[in-house]
């Protein structure tokens, strides 16, 4: 199996609410979205979103694994309205700051409920900063259409990269 | 900077060059923005909570176990603090 980078999108002046990858092309197995990014909302981390197709309707669920450095918490459900695939520095983590994100999507066009498999880390040069990991599932159709998105706008130089995994 | 929030929108049908197109959000993706916005403050908040509820307790355990005589090294060592 090899990753190839279908394409790469860095947000300009000004920021963005969201990134969406449409028309995405159905010749892989896998999919591996990686996101580099920083929100710009007057808080320490936010999170990073993701809705498969435009869907809401509470066909994802997760099981997430959070440390923060002394602090482990955990969290799930099984009727979410997005993924919460991590979390990423926002506008009062220190300046210039980026988290990273990785999220490996399974079979990607079938039919049957998704695996997502993400983990992300924020940054701060202060005591709140995160690792977090997150199992999820979604349960749609083949998946044509990314969207990724936070509270409040994702900030000037982000990134998302979407790669397919495809057999050599 | 537009006042108005803007989606990246980008489109893999077509070739490299001519993908990307910024779109100004329309009054209801804007309302539906704020409303993800407040759900997600919600359970932030809920989620801190949570998790000061632990750190208080672990605190108070510590606190309690150093009141029976254990060290600090004794505490961490069955704690795994």
């Amino acid at each position: 199996m090899k990753k190839e980078l279908i394409e790469r999108i860095e947000v300009g002046s000004g920021g963005a609410s969201s990134i969406e990858f449409t028309g995405i092309p159905q010749d892989g197995k896998d999919l591996v979205l990686m996101f580099s990014g920083r929100g710009t909302i007057s808080s320490v981390s936010r999170f990073i979103n993701v809705l498969f197709n435009a869907d809401q309707d509470g066909n994802y669920n997760y099981m997430r694994l959070r440390g923060d450095g002394s602090t482990v918490t955990s969290a799930s459900s099984a009727t979410k309205y997005r993924l919460e695939i991590g979390l990423m520095p926002s506008a009062s983590a220190t300046a210039n700051t980026f988290g990273n994100c990785q999220a490996h999507i399974t079979n990607y066009t079938s039919s049957t409920p998704k695996p997502v498999s993400t983990d992300s880390v924020t940054e701060n040069n202060a005591t709140e900063a995160y690792a977090n990991l997150v199992a999820n599932t979604w349960d749609g159709p083949a998946i044509t259409s990314i969207n990724i998105s936070t509270s409040g706008n994702i900030a000037e130089h982000s990134t998302a990269s979407l790669y397919r995994v495809v057999a050599e | 900077m537009s006042e108005t929030p803007v989606k990246v929108v980008v489109d893999l049908s077509k070739p490299k060059g001519q993908r990307e197109s910024i779109i100004e959000l329309t009054a209801e993706e804007i309302a539906e923005r704020e409303v993800m916005a407040t759900e997600a403050e919600a359970q932030r908040l809920v989620e801190e909570a949570e998790a000061q509820d632990i750190a208080d307790a672990k605190a108070s355990a510590n606190d309690k176990l150093a009141a029976l005589g254990l060290s600090a090294k004794e505490i961490a060592a069955i704690t795994g603090a």
